[in-house]
This record gives C-alpha cells, sequence and structure tokens, in this order.
C-alpha cells in the first residue's frame, strides 16, 4: 500500500523531512519509488514564483529536443537545476542523464492573455511534452507550473534522495506531497507513480480505484487535453478535484460531496438535499468506492485529507499553528511534527474533510452533514 | 389393416409431433384429469380393441382369436390439435401415468401449422436455448490491493436513475437559475417490463402490483413496473400506488382515454412514461391481443369493443421523421403531467439503434432509452418474427453505451436492457453483466412470469399459447375457470423472494469486485468472456 505523508508550514523547510517520515513508515512500503510534489516554493527558487517551472528526467537527447521544443514557442530560460548524478545508482534505479528543474519566462505574445488562456497553455505545453517524450522515451515530464517542483523515481526514498544530493540542492517548500511507492496496480511506469498534478492541483491517493475505469471514461469525454495518462486509477482523483475547482468552481465541500456523496436516505434528511441529491445525479459517473485515502493540494494551496465512504484506508492529520501534516501513519506524522499536541491529531471518518488553508493557522474540520450552502 | 387411401400431406403420426405424450397404462386410473385440463385438447380418451391369439394344446380345438377392450388416452395428431408440451397433464396425474417429451429428432409438425395459409401464430420467446450473457465472467476479484467486501453485513446502494440527467454544468446553472431540471426517479435496477392488462390475466396483474407495493413500503427497495400497452385499471391510476407504475403508450394508444380523464384525478405522478416504438421479440411489430383475450373488462379499461383483435400498427401513425415526432411526443407526454414525469422511449435491439441514440441524445428531454433485445419475450406474434427477427442486447447496449461515452453523455441518458435477462435462470449474472456493459438498469417479463407465476414457456417451444388466452397457469388468460387458478397473494409473494434474492445474488457479484456506494455501471474492466471474437465486440477481457 502506498505511504503517503504532506505538509504545510509556513517556513520552507525541505523535503528530507518528509522522505525521512516515509523511511518511518517503510514497514507499510516496498521501497519501490518516491513521488514529490513542492509548491510555495523557498530556496533558490523563491525570487521566480511566477514563472513556470518544467520538472522531468530527461535523457541528453531529450534535452536538446527540450530546448528546441521550448525555443521554438518563445519560452525563455531563467534559471535551472539540473541534477546529473555521479553517485553510483542506487539498486532498482534507472539510470538517468539529467533530472531537471528549469524555470522559464513566459513567451512575449502571451502578456496580455486572460490567466484561463496562460493556465490551458501551460498545461498543454507540459501535455505535449509529455507525448513527445513517450514517442522515443527521451523524456518525462511531470509539471510545469509556476511555483511547482516535482520529482518522481523508482527506488528506496532515501538512496535516492542521497543519489540527487536533494538535501544539499538548496531546495525548499513549504507546502509539499510525497509518496513511497511505485505503482503496482497497473504496469510499472513513472507516469503512474503519485502524487498527480494538473493546473495546480495535486493529490495522492491510498488503495485501488474500483470505480476506476467508468470514472476515467466520464473524464476523458469531457473533452478537456490534460485529462490524459490514466496508467494509474489514482490519477482520476486529481483530475476529479480539478474538474470541481475549474470547471464546477466549487470548492473541496463539493469534491468530497462528489466522490462520496450520501446515501438516498441521508440526503433526504440532510438540510440541502434538494441540491445535493442534483450534484449527486449529475454527478454520478464520478463517486469512488474506495477504499481510498486521498490527500492534496488545491490550487489556492489548501493541503487537505479525504476518505472513501466505507473502507477508509489509514490517513491522519495533525500539528501545531504554522505547520501541519497529513500522513497515511501515526509515525509519519511523529517524524514530521514531533512537538506538536497529539491529542489535537485528527483521523477523518468517512463524512469528514480536513483541511490546512494557506495561512497554516489550524486544522478545519468539515462534515457532509454540516450545511452545504454554496455552490461555489 | 385399414385402407391407408385417406392420407393427406399432413397426416402426422405421434412421431411427427413436436411433443409426444408418453402415457402407462399401468397407472392411469382412468381419473381424465389429463384430458380435462389439457388446453389445447391433444389427448383424448380412446377405446382400444386388442387382439389375442388364442392357441390350444392339441388338436380336437382350433386356434381362435380373443378380442379385448381397454380404455386409455389418445394423443391427436392434426397440427391443429398438437400437443404444445405444457405437461399440465403430469400435473393433475395422480398417478404420474403421463408426460410429454420432446421429440429427438426436428419434429415434421412444423411443416404443416399454416393451414389456411395462415403462418403459425404464438406467444413466448424465441426458441434459441442459450444466452451469450450467461457465457460473460466477473474477472476482477478485488482481494489485497483492494479488499473484497462483505455482501451479507456491507452496506450497498444498488440503485440507478431513470430520467434526463443534466451535464454537471448546466444543472449547476440551471439550479442556480431556477430553471427546469429535468424529472429524475431513484429506482431499483431490475424492473418489471411491459406487460399489459389483457396480456396478462388480472390476478397475474394484481399479483404483480401487490408485489411491488410491498417491495417498496415494506422492503425498502423503489422497484417499478411498466404497463405495458393496455392502459391502467382505473382505481390504480387514481390510487398512491400509481407511483410504482410507468405507464406505456405504444402505437395502438390503447388505454390512454382512460389515463387522460384520469389525469385530474391522480394523487401521485406515474414513475415514468414509456413510449413503445418496438419490442425485441418482434420488432417492426406492433402489439397484438388477439380476440380470444379481449374480453369485456379488457375492452372497457382499453376503450374497444370487446371481442376483436387489437393489433398496434407498426409504428406511431403520427410519425414523420425522428426528430420532429419523437421529439414532440416526448414533449407532449411531459406537458400531460406539467413536465414532472420522465418520458423515454423504447426500442427494439437493431443495427440502426444508435441513430435513435444519437437523436435522443440532441433532444434535451429524453430520460433515458430502453432497448429490447431478440430473446425478449411476447403475448402473440408470427413465430418467424419471434425467431429470425432482432438484435442481440449484449452488442446493442454495449454500442449505445459507448456511443454515449464518446459523445461525453453517459450519465445523461441512462440505458435499459431487455430480452433474455434470466433467460436460463442467472438473472443476477446477466443483469450484472448488463450494467458492467453500460446499462442502467434491466427490464424483465418472462422472468418474472416464470418464477413468480410459474409460466411454463422454454426455448424448446414449450406451451407458448399466451396468443389465445388459454394459458394453464392462468396468467395470460382472460378466462376466468383459467385465472382463478392463479391466487394473487402467492405472486406477490413469490414476486417480492425474486427481488430480495436477486438483490442478494448482486451483492455477491459487486461485493467482491469491491463495488458498494454506487451502481457499477459501465465498469468493463470486471467482465471477461472465452471467447475472443464476444470479448473484442464488446470490449472486454478474452479469458480462457
Amino acid at each position: 500500500m502506498c505511504r503517503l505523508i504532506s505538509i504545510t508550514s509556513e517556513n520552507p523547510i525541505s523535503p528530507m523531512i518528509l522522505l525521512h517520515s516515509l523511511d518511518m513508515m517503510k514497514e507499510g512500503h516496498d521501497e519501490s519509488g518516491v513521488g514529490l510534489y513542492l509548491t510555495d516554493l523557498g530556496g533558490e527558487f523563491e525570487p521566480y514564483k511566477e514563472f513556470p517551472i518544467l520538472s522531468g528526467i530527461f535523457s541528453n537527447a531529450g534535452m536538446k529536443k527540450l530546448d528546441d521544443y521550448m525555443l521554438a514557442r518563445g519560452y525563455r530560460p531563467k534559471f535551472e537545476r539540473a541534477i546529473r548524478p555521479s553517485k553510483p545508482v542506487p539498486a532498482g534505479t534507472p539510470k538517468r542523464d539529467v533530472y531537471l528543474i528549469s524555470c522559464y519566462d513566459y513567451p512575449d505574445d502571451w502578456k496580455y492573455l486572460p490567466k484561463a488562456e496562460i493556465r490551458l497553455r501551460l498545461m498543454l505545453t507540459r501535455v505535449q511534452l509529455r507525448q513527445l517524450g513517450i514517442e522515443d522515451g527521451s523524456m518525462m515530464v511531470y509539471s510545469f507550473w509556476p511555483d511547482v517542483i516535482m520529482l518522481k523515481e523508482v527506488g528506496d526514498p532515501l538512496a535516492i534522495a542521497d543519489y540527487l544530493d536533494l538535501a544539499d540542492k538548496n531546495i525548499y517548500a513549504r507546502s509539499m506531497l510525497a509518496q513511497g511507492r511505485q505503482n503496482t496496480n497497473y504496469s510499472i511506469t513513472l507516469y503512474a507513480c503519485h502524487p498527480f498534478f494538473v493546473q495546480g492541483v495535486a493529490t495522492m491517493t491510498n488503495g485501488e480505484n474500483t470505480a476506476f475505469v467508468p470514472i476515467r471514461e466520464f473524464l476523458m469525454s469531457r473533452n478537456f487535453p490534460g485529462y490524459v495518462g490514466y496508467q494509474s486509477d489514482s490519477k482520476v482523483f486529481t483530475h476529479i478535484l480539478h474538474y470541481t475547482h475549474y470547471t464546477l468552481g466549487m470548492g473541496l465541500e463539493a469534491y468530497k460531496h462528489i466522490i462520496t456523496p450520501l446515501k438516498d436516505e441521508e440526503l433526504s434528511r440532510h438540510p440541502d438535499g434538494a441540491r445535493l441529491r442534483l450534484l449527486k445525479h449529475t454527478c454520478r459517473p464520478l463517486i469512488i468506492d474506495g477504499p481510498n485515502c486521498v490527500i492534496g493540494f488545491t490550487p489556492d494551496q489548501s493541503m487537505f485529507l479525504v476518505q472513501d465512504s466505507k473502507k477508509l484506508r489509514p490517513g491522519i492529520i495533525g500539528g501545531k499553528p504554522g505547520i501541519y501534516c497529513c500522513s497515511s501513519e501515526l509515525c509519519g506524522l511523529d517524524a514530521a511534527i514531533p512537538d506538536r499536541d497529539r491529542d489535537k491529531d485528527f483521523q477523518p471518518m468517512r463524512y469528514d474533510l480536513a483541511f490546512v488553508d494557506s495561512r497554516r493557522g489550524e486544522i478545519k474540520i468539515w462534515n457532509q452533514w454540516e450545511t452545504f450552502t454554496h455552490p461555489h | 389393416m385399414e385402407s391407408m387411401g385417406n392420407l393427406h400431406p399432413s397426416t402426422l403420426s405421434t412421431k411427427d409431433l413436436h411433443w409426444r405424450i408418453l402415457w402407462s397404462k399401468e397407472k392411469c386410473t382412468l381419473c381424465g384429469r389429463c384430458t380435462a385440463v389439457c388446453p389445447v385438447q391433444a389427448i383424448e380418451p380412446g377405446v382400444h380393441r386388442k387382439r389375442a391369439l388364442n392357441v390350444p394344446m392339441g388338436l380336437t380345438e382350433t386356434p381362435s382369436n380373443v378380442f379385448s377392450v381397454y380404455h386409455g388416452i389418445d394423443q391427436r395428431t392434426d397440427p391443429a390439435y398438437a400437443c404444445v408440451g405444457c405437461a399440465m397433464c403430469n400435473l393433475v396425474c395422480p398417478n404420474d401415468a403421463i408426460i410429454p417429451v420432446l421429440n429427438e429428432e426436428i419434429d415434421k409438425q412444423r411443416f404443416h401449422v399454416n393451414t389456411g395459409g395462415v403462418p403459425r401464430r404464438r406467444g413466448g420467446r424465441r426458441n434459441v436455448p442459450g444466452s451469450l450473457l450467461d457465457q460473460i465472467k466477473f474477472v476482477r476479484i478485488s482481494m489485497l490491493t483492494d479488499p473484497a467486501l462483505d455482501a451479507g453485513r456491507h452496506e450497498f446502494e444498488m440503485r440507478t436513475l431513470l430520467g434526463r440527467i443534466l451535464p454537471p454544468e448546466d444543472a449547476l446553472k440551471f439550479s442556480r437559475e431556477q430553471g427546469w431540471i429535468p424529472p429524475v426517479r431513484e429506482i431499483y435496477p431490475l424492473i418489471i417490463g411491459s406487460m399489459s392488462f389483457g396480456a396478462l390475466s388480472p390476478t397475474m396483474w394484481e399479483g404483480l402490483q401487490m408485489g411491488v407495493a410491498y417491495l417498496n413500503e415494506q422492503a425498502g427497495m423503489p422497484v417499478r413496473m411498466c404497463t405495458g400497452e393496455g392502459g391502467c385499471p382505473p382505481r390504480l391510476l387514481r390510487s398512491r400506488f400509481l407511483k410504482y407504475v410507468i405507464l406505456q403508450i405504444a402505437s395502438g394508444y390503447f388505454g390512454w382515454d382512460e389515463i387522460i380523464h384520469a389525469l385530474p384525478e391522480m394523487k401521485e405522478d406515474p414513475c415514468a412514461v414509456e413510449i413503445k416504438y418496438g419490442q425485441g421479440a418482434k420488432p417492426g411489430d406492433g402489439g397484438l391481443l388477439m380476440w380470444y383475450k379481449v374480453n369485456s373488462l379488457i375492452a372497457a379499461v382499453r376503450g374497444v369493443p370487446p371481442g376483436v383483435s387489437l393489433p398496434s400498427p407498426p409504428t406511431h401513425q403520427t410519425k414523420y421523421s425522428i426528430e420532429e415526432s419523437v421529439a414532440k411526443m416526448i414533449q407532449s407526454m411531459y406537458m400531460a403531467w406539467g413536465f414532472r414525469v420522465p418520458v423515454y422511449p423504447k426500442i427494439s435491439g437493431t443495427s440502426t439503434a444508435l441513430a435513435v441514440l444519437n437523436n435522443l441524445a440532441r433532444n434535451p428531454y429524453a430520460g433515458g432509452l430502453a432497448i429490447d433485445g431478440e430473446d425478449g419475450g411476447t403475448g402473440a406474434a408470427y413465430a418467424v418474427s419471434m425467431d429470425h427477427m432482432g438484435h442481440p442486447i449484449a452488442s446493442s447496449i454495449r454500442d449505445a453505451y459507448l456511443n454515449l461515452v464518446k459523445i461525453g453523455m453517459q450519465n445523461e441518458i441512462p440505458l435499459f436492457a431487455g430480452g433474455g435477462i434470466g433467460k436460463t435462470g442467472n438473472l443476477a449474472a446477466n443483469a450484472a453483466a448488463l450494467i458492467m456493459l453500460g446499462a442502467s438498469g434491466v427490464q424483465i417479463g418472462k422472468y418474472i412470469m416464470q418464477a413468480a407465476a410459474g409460466c411454463l414457456g422454454s426455448e424448446t417451444d414449450r406451451c407458448n399459447i399466451c396468443n389465445i388466452g388459454l394459458c394453464p397457469k392462468g396468467i395470460t388468460s382472460q378466462d376466468p375457470r383459467l385465472y382463478r387458478r392463479l391466487d394473487p397473494e402467492h405472486v406477490a409473494q413469490r414476486v417480492v423472494d425474486v427481488f430480495l434474492s436477486f438483490d442478494i445474488e448482486l451483492k455477491k457479484i459487486v461485493a467482491p469486485l469491491g463495488r458498494s456506494t454506487s451502481l457499477p455501471i459501465g465498469m468493463s474492466d470486471a467482465l471477461g468472456i472465452a471467447d475472443k471474437n464476444a470479448a473484442e465486440r464488446l470490449q472486454i477481457k478474452y479469458v480462457v
């Protein structure tokens, strides 16, 4: 089972904290891979917050291909951190040429574009690069978005961190997701490794999604170019949140109601039953059937944790003002924030949504039985 | 030996018949029950003369004949009185002395059932045993990556939706702007399909209705039943139970005068309105209630004179084009109940089903599409229609679903599959397979007649005399002497048994697949079949 940990902190911290926490949860994962999502960056990328950052793995040929592609579209390199590992490759990890984190300036003719158009173009760039890379295996692109860095690799998380000198690379962030296992439910590919990302939405998931195929079919039939690459059944959780946020214009509460709607008889007792029933009917193909624990970040950098409505996977949230953490295991949380008040830890159940907004002042618990007043 | 001079081309021996009666002289008590009960008078009391030779010892007396007489059963060989294999004779025989058996070779009777130039008409179903649905297996078993559920102890929500569901963006917009949101019903995915009051006997109909009412009000299962084209008894129209009923309108509009007049007095809206454009058992043919069954009650409910055959036209006479007429008819039916009742068409399985579906996709009122496959049943039709016309349901429903996926409307127009579900008794497995191929629910007819009332029909051409009102179980007869054999209370009990056991079996299928929160519509990754061509056609796994 995937081990998950996320953190949101008012001060930039190293992703090594999360990787050590993953190591604490080692009993539950098979050291088969690691996925990292970093946002609200500190360190050397902090000055470039407004510029899109490309994250991925490239062969030398892929680097050339990337440069040609980006230059042709008017992107100008601004700052980059290209990691070319010199240490021996850890067992089970393939040899790569470059792990690239590269920040670009926008093309000149984007200056007066609306934000939605910029979002679309950035995403299309990533999707096209990904496709180019799939053709010859020269590139794997995980994200291309302002203030976001992603890293995925096969192998033991700590060994990879050491191999890439992550602790010494001056890479810091305030909000992060980390996951410690390569997907094993479907074919082994880094594109199947959590977390998943699209236009500022990032999630990772525990457990297998049994309703994967109908959900995937529904998302793909929305004709949104970013809903591609379903190498993992968990990717749909990211895309459902994206759909909720951007297409429906609704928040995490709606997301929870969409993926785990109340039962028919429960809705008849809910104060907003009529509206919720409509949401349930209209989003019926997006109902998940678990067992899943979803941890992620919204585009406004709220960190959240929700469970499916029946089987539930492990999931806990805790912390202290200024720093909070979601973890699939208590020991992971203990490792990340040992000096918190453990009495305030919370394990969300079937109706709960737990989240920490970008002010990082407290854990907010919302329950599906509460009023659902805002359609937005 | 008698002269053979009276041989006629249609003279048959019992060996030539489809069903042969085996009778045991030793066991028979000559009670006469079998000849009395036979619905088609295929057997009659017979007096048989028997000769024995008496050959005495010695030379003084010459051998002589000894004649005796015994009484027994004769099977008539006139095709008009051929045994239908119902085996009611066996049912009533106190000594198990009589039973019909299937001819071991292709009978000769079939070449002579068109006397007078009229082809064979019958009730029942396509006489082809077996079902592709039975070959579909559920292969995606949850175990470690996703633990299976406990079918007995877990909470399940096995409900489906009937009605036009708006896409999420529109639904939220209309909700905000107080726009019209089409009515949607949350119903149980197993629906009792359209069998009319008239095709079915009053006791059968009453039993079904009582069973459905019990399931709704006592068992908490929102089961619905469709009227078929024959209207609805006036008291039911004015009762609170109407909400469990789907009213069907078909090309003969039988019974709709009564329904329209009852509108102001209705306490509840019906569940939905089904517009029948086609029927799987006899595609391209209209409904048919033969004169035998049109007694004064049926005639009154349908608004026709008694004693005449009631053939519905093959198509709605108002139809000019699909865009114009189907849209208009759907809208008109919506208007009748103030846009509060979902309206959806039912068509027979056909290679042109996608054209209908695509039209419905552009019609914002269409509340679903029911597709009836070739294995569907009927109360009366020409045998050739039943046996040779139609389209299998599996590929029809799959094509329709994948087409909806392609245009992104798989949640907007629910598909309902009918025709041969549970044909060989595997009701839950067949229903689950169709749901995972993309159906939102299934409709059953023959299965409920067999399970809830003991219908004797089968794919070996057994019984199948629903058309002439002689149903020996009283299920499809309008003759009180026959339908009093059927106790509606017992039918209701069996309906409840069927639905409760179906529910358990459905859970036993979806629980190991890890599904419980919602009906696994379109969960095709769970399906496999050992037939490569079928797997490819249905886009499911080929497993051997």
